[in-house]
Order: structure tokens, then sequence, then C-alpha cells
């Protein structure tokens, strides 16, 4: 039955989508478990480029598990285990000769609690520039991170304290210095995962515009617990319910038009 | 014989009847208290068993502290009142034999009076004889005048306590006040001790430099306690310059730290990054284990494999060097049987664990989002502890580390066994040198006056030795603060 539903509503979703981009992520099948429990349950979901992808669902449904296979940072976790094939650009991420180490810097990530290194601004940016020697000399390191603190709409508000460390930002701050931090190394695909969670309003609707922009250059997946989040930021929307994927179409659709009466239930706040 | 068991009962007695007046008291406080209230306990401020309890406080009390007194500080006080009753035929002798018969009678008096060596031996002088059993009679006096005191005034807190309850009277909250007094008191024994051992350290420190100027004990070059005991020995008058002592200690500090603190920290990056859970589980203990060996059973370790072992070591370097260099004349390491090197490198095996485990904490301490963030851009896993995760936790490794350099600098048992006594200042790890501990131990075993210099200068090397691990600790303390105020 899940199969069934899942490939269905996958088909009819893809359908859905107003502005046809290219498939920059595609899913199939893919399953998690962590020890002997299953997480996820055959998920197939494709990810255009372009295009602000939302994963949303109640607490433990498994869509930060997916999201997490998506640069291969379950690895990192003992005793899980990920089954189905993802592809980025047609290209199968879990093949064995791909590095993990490089995959990750292709896929960005952004996380639910600002993590800035405990280093200055400017090392934070230049991190993961600097250990993949995308900088030969210290003028393009400067305009990397000028570039990157530009795009992630920070620089006027750090650009004469760079040399401060960056954990004493103000957490907003610090969620758009992580999320430089991500661009510098020049991914494809940048995940989020509930980047918002942790921020006030102001800081939430600074993140949002920034999403919104990144979108012309990215491929953006973001998990949020926000259904107006959802809706601000998203093209494409993916319900997941007990590590199944329930429903997935364009976002509008999704939220005005549910086919499943679960995630009818859960958007309008019935459960979750 | 018999006074003794007697004494013991009296003992036995005086707690069982203590004990039993405290239950007592209890059960009469809460009944009193029930029945002021006609048994609505609602009506009370505080239940009833807290007016019992209350009530047996103020019984147990007074009588206990007045035993307690009696117990530290009675035989002290009753032989101050016998002193003032000497007999004349005592008092009138020189300072010396007076102090003797003294001595003597009180050592007297402390046997019981049935006790048949209290009569044997050389004839006891009749003047000690009698003064001793004065100095018997009035310490019996105290003991009773104590225990009278004590059933008097626990007596008069019963009677007290039980007439003032009320129903309104707020006796829980003074039994909480007694209960956190009482575990003030425990905490207070612990810092009154510390307070009390530096004290008698100043104290004894300030004497010694009565005798010996603070100038040479801190700049002098030499160290050589040996004080002639007999005017006409031809010792020399002692030379009491500490530094080769504090370079010995600080050399072997540091040679331990050389293997300690690689091996501590990355055993501790390995445990605490690297190794699965279950192997962290079993691992980590066995490291503090290691903590646990006797240090005396580290320092015949040194003593017998290590230190034979550094010296062959060093012999078969002086050849090779030799044979390599062979215009260099005579020896170039002139290896001892106990070294510098032997001590330093199991005092650092000693103090790994000390680093590791304290490291492991802080490494593991540090944020999982740190971990994810640099995994997430694409680092490596060196390169995220390199980077990422030491960065984070290097307070607290740097607070690991001073706290097993204060350790190191303290420990006793390795040096004293296996670092040799000469006190000298050399660079060179194959030579014997001495340490502050070893010469502490020295100086205070065998045969020792009590106020020669050189017995003093044990308790300047001790106080020394104190700041040196004190300031060591402040250090640590706070970095470790400053880190936990940062992550937590």
């Amino acid at each position: 039955m899940a199969s069934g539903a899942v490939s269905g509503a996958g088909a009819t979703g893809d359908a859905g989508l107003k502005a046809v981009a290219r498939t920059k992520v595609r899913a199939r099948n893919v399953s998690v478990f962590y020890g002997p429990k299953q997480a996820l349950f055959d998920i197939s979901l494709d990810m255009p480029e372009k295009t602000v992808t939302a994963l949303i669902g109640p607490s433990g449904c498994g869509k930060s598990t997916f999201l997490r296979s998506i640069n291969r940072m379950n690895d990192t976790i003992e005793g899980c285990r990920v089954e189905g094939e993802i592809d980025i650009d047609g290209e199968d991420i879990n093949d064995r000769s791909i590095d993990p180490v490089l995959l990750r810097a292709r896929v960005g990530m952004v996380f639910q609690k600002p993590n800035p290194f405990p280093k200055s601004i400017f090392d934070n940016v230049a991190y993961g520039a600097r250990i993949h020697g995308l900088a030969s000399t210290k003028k393009e390191m400067e305009a990397i991170v000028e570039s990157s603190l530009e795009r992630a709409g920070l620089w006027n508000e750090v650009k004469d304290r760079l040399n401060q460390p960056g954990t004493g930002l103000s957490g907003g701050q610090q969620q758009r210095l992580v999320i430089a931090r991500a661009i510098a190394v020049n991914p494809e695909i940048i995940l989020m995962d509930e980047p918002c969670s942790a921020l006030d309003p102001i800081a939430t609707a600074k993140i949002e515009e920034l999403i919104d922009e990144l979108r012309l250059n990215y491929c953006i997946v973001i998990v949020t617990h926000s259904m107006a989040q959802a809706a601000r930021v998203s093209q494409q929307t993916a319900f997941f319910h007990m590590g199944k994927l329930v429903e997935t179409g364009d976002t509008e659709l999704i939220f005005t038009n549910p086919r499943d009466t679960r995630t009818q239930d859960y958007i309008t706040g019935r459960f979750g | 014989m018999f006074e003794q068991i007697a004494h013991s009962r009296l003992a036995v007695g005086l707690l069982a009847v203590l004990a039993a007046g405290t239950f007592a008291a209890f059960f009469l406080g809460r009944r009193r208290a029930l029945s002021i209230v006609s048994g609505k306990t609602r009506e009370l401020h505080s239940r009833p068993s807290y007016h019992g309890y209350l009530v047996a406080l103020t019984f147990l009390l007074p009588g206990l502290v007045v035993l307690a007194a009696n117990a530290m500080i009675g035989d002290v006080l009753a032989d101050r009142l016998a002193l003032s009753r000497l007999p004349a035929e005592i008092a009138g002798l020189d300072p010396t034999e007076k102090a003797e018969r003294i001595n003597a009678a009180l050592e007297l008096a402390r046997r019981p009076l049935s006790d048949p060596s209290r009569l044997e031996g050389e004839a006891i002088d009749a003047s000690v004889q009698a003064y001793a059993t004065l100095a018997a009679e009035i310490r019996g006096q105290v003991k009773l005048a104590a225990v009278g005191l004590a059933s008097i005034l626990s007596a008069i807190g019963l009677a007290v306590a039980l007439t003032r309850i009320r129903r309104e009277q707020r006796a829980r909250n003074q039994v909480e006040g007694a209960i956190r007094g009482l575990l003030m008191l425990c905490s207070g024994v612990a810092i009154a001790t510390t307070l009390g051992i530096v004290l008698s350290l100043i104290f004894e420190t300030l004497r010694f430099f009565g005798e010996v100027s603070p100038a040479e004990f801190l700049f002098g070059l030499k160290w050589s306690a040996q004080t002639n005991i007999r005017p006409d020995q031809v010792g020399s008058s002692g030379a009491f310059g500490a530094v080769p002592l504090f370079y010995g200690s600080l050399l072997i500090t540091f040679i331990a730290m050389i293997v300690a603190a690689p091996v501590g920290l990355f055993s501790a990056i390995y445990l605490s990054e690297y190794a699965g859970p279950r192997l962290r589980g079993s691992v980590k203990p066995i490291l503090e284990v290691l903590a646990g060996v006797p240090t005396v059973v580290y320092g015949f370790f040194a003593l017998l494999t290590v230190a034979p072992a550094v010296r062959a070591f060093g012999d078969w370097l002086n050849e090779l060097i030799l044979a390599v260099a062979p215009w260099i004349e005579g020896p170039v390491i002139d290896a001892q049987p106990t070294s510098a090197l032997a001590a330093g490198l199991v005092m650092g095996v000693m103090i790994i664990p000390f680093v590791s485990s304290l490291s492991d904490d802080v490494i593991n301490a540090a944020p999982q989002s740190l971990r994810d963030g640099a995994f997430a851009l694409g680092a490596t896993k060196s390169e995220t502890v390199r980077h990422v995760i030491l960065p984070a936790a290097l307070p607290g490794v740097v607070a690991a580390l001073l706290l097993a350099v204060s350790r190191a600098v303290g420990e006793t048992m390795i040096v004293v066994m296996a670092a040799g006594q000469r006190a000298q200042i050399t660079a060179d790890p194959f030579q014997d040198v001495t340490t502050i501990t070893v010469q502490i131990v020295d100086l205070l075993t065998g045969d020792t006056e009590f106020d020669s210099p050189k017995t003093l200068s044990a308790f300047a090397l001790g106080f020394g030795l104190f700041l040196i691990t004190l300031v060591f600790n402040l250090i640590a303390q706070r970095v470790v603060k400053a880190y936990r105020e940062k992550y937590e």
C-alpha cells in the first residue's frame, strides 16, 4: 500500500508543478534504518533545480532523516543504514566512487540551531573554502568571504568586525553566518533543517527573504514545522507521515487542495 | 582494668541514655503538639512530627555538644587545673627536670589506678606519684562535671522545648534550619582543615625564615640540609638554597608532561571521536585504572625496571656518540643508576589518565552541532577534530594539562625511589636530581629535632610546593569555568 501510494503521489505531484525545472536531486525508494528500526519507507521524490522544496510533517516523521541522506550525513550516525537510490544530476551519491567528504562540499547544509565555529566571522566563512582549496591567494579568499556574506545578507552588518568571534553574533545573524559558510564552498544544493525554529519572527523573516533570493541559484530543500513558512518560501511541498511520503506536489495545490485526508488534517492543524 | 571497663561502660551508658532520651523527646513533643490542637493536625503551622524533631533536637544537642567538648579538651583542661596545684617539691625544680616530672606524672595519670604497671618499674618518685594521683582525680572530676552539665542542659532544653510548643510555632523552619546548620558544619570541617594546614605551614615557614634568610632560600643554588647536631661535629652549617630542588621538580614534571600530554590527549581524541561507544565504554575505565595504581608500585617499577633501562640506553648513546665523533674526549653522557629521565618517564605514564580522562570529557562536551557543521561543509574527521573540536575544547584540555602538572609536581613516591638524591641543576636527564618532595621526605624521616632549620626547611619547601600547585589549580579552575560558561 505504501509504495503504491507514494509513487502515485510522486508522479502526479511532479506533473502538478507549474514551472517545470530540471530535476537536480532524484530519490528513488529510499529507506533508512537506525539499527533494526526503520525510519523511512520507500521514499521517491524529485527535487528540481532553482526550486525550494519544503518537507513538512509531524515530529518524528522522518523528514530530517530524509534530508540528511541527501548529503550522507547519516553516515556519521552509528548503526544508520540507507537503502534505495539518490541521484544528483544522475549520479548515484551512494556509489563507492563518491567520497562523502566531497559530496558534502556540493551539498551544503544549515542546521536547526545556528552552529558557528569558535572562530572569527571571517574564519567561519573561509573555513570550508580553505579546506577545499578554493582560494589560492589571500585576496581570493577575501573575495569569497565577502561575496558569501553579501549573498547571505550579512555583509553590511559584520564588515567592520570580521575578526570578532562568530559566536558573538545574534541568533539570526549566526544563522545567516552559517548560510554564508555553506555558500562559500560553492554548493549546488542547500539543505536546511528547520533553519528558523530557534529564531524570532524578525530574524525568521530575514532568513525567508534570503531563501527566496538563494532559490535563483540553488536547489534548496527545507524541513520546516511552520505551515506558513512552507507556504511562503517553497514551490514544492512534500508531506511526510510516520516515515512515509504521503503526498507531494506544487505548494499551492497542497495547501489549497490536498488529496490525502492526512495531509489535510495536518495542514489545517487537526493533528501533529 | 576494672576502671577502664567502667569508663567505656559509662560512655556507652551515656550515649544510650541520650539516644533513648532523644526518642522519648520526639514522641513527647509530637504528642504535646497534637494535644494542643486536640488532634486536628491542619491547625498546626508545622506537621506534628516536626514539633517532635524540634524537641528531640533541643534535648540532644546541648548534651552532645558538652560531651563532645569534654572528649576533645576535657583532659587538657584538667591538666591545666592540676598544674595550678603543683606540689612544691616539683615546682621548685629546674625547668628541664620539672617538665620531665610533670610529663611522667601525667603519663602515669593516664593509666587507671588499678593498673599494676603503675607500681612497677624503678622506684617512681613519690612526688610524681602524688602528683599523678592528683591529676587523675582532677580528670575524674572534670569528667563528672561535664556529664552533670550535659544532663542539666539537656533537661532544660527538653523542658523549654516542650513548653514552647504552640499552634503557630514554625517548627518545620527551625528543624530545617538545624539540618542546614549540620550540613554547613560538615563542609566547614573540610575548609577548616585546609585552613589549619595552610596556617601551620605558614607559621613554620616564618620560623624557618627567622633562621635562614628568604633570599638564600629562594635564590641560593646550593642545598645541603645537614646541620651539625652536636657542636663538636664537623658538619657544615647547612645550605638552604632551594633552587636545585625546584629545578629538579620542574625538570621531572617537564619530562613527565612530554610523555603524558601527547599520549593522554591523543587517547582522549581517539576515545571521544573515533572509538565506538562500546569500545569507549570498556577502554576508558581501563585507562582510569592507571590512576588507581598506588604510586609506590610505580615507584618500584621505576627503580627496578625503568631506571636500569634508562641507564643502559644512556651508556649506549654515549658509546654511539663517541664512535661517531671520536675526537670528543671523555664520556658525553654520564648515565646514573637513578635519573630524572627514569622518574619522569614513569611519572608521565602515571598521569596519562589525568590528562586523557578530563580531556575526553571536555572533548565530548563540545557540542555535536559543531561536528555536524564541519562535516556538512565537507571536512574530514581529522580536519573536524583539529580545526573545530580541539579549538572549542582547548580551555578544558589546558585545564586538564595544568591539573596533571600540579599532580606531577607534588608526586613523591616515584621520585623518592627513582630520581636520586643529588641536589644539582643539570640539563642532562640521565643525571640524578632531587626534588622538593624527596627532600621533604628526607628531612622529616629518621631522627629529627623539631626546631632545627633542617626540619623547619621542610615546611618552607612544603609551603612552596603548596603555592605552586595552588596556582596551577586556580588557573585550571578558571579556565574550565570560562569554558563551561561558553557552552552550557
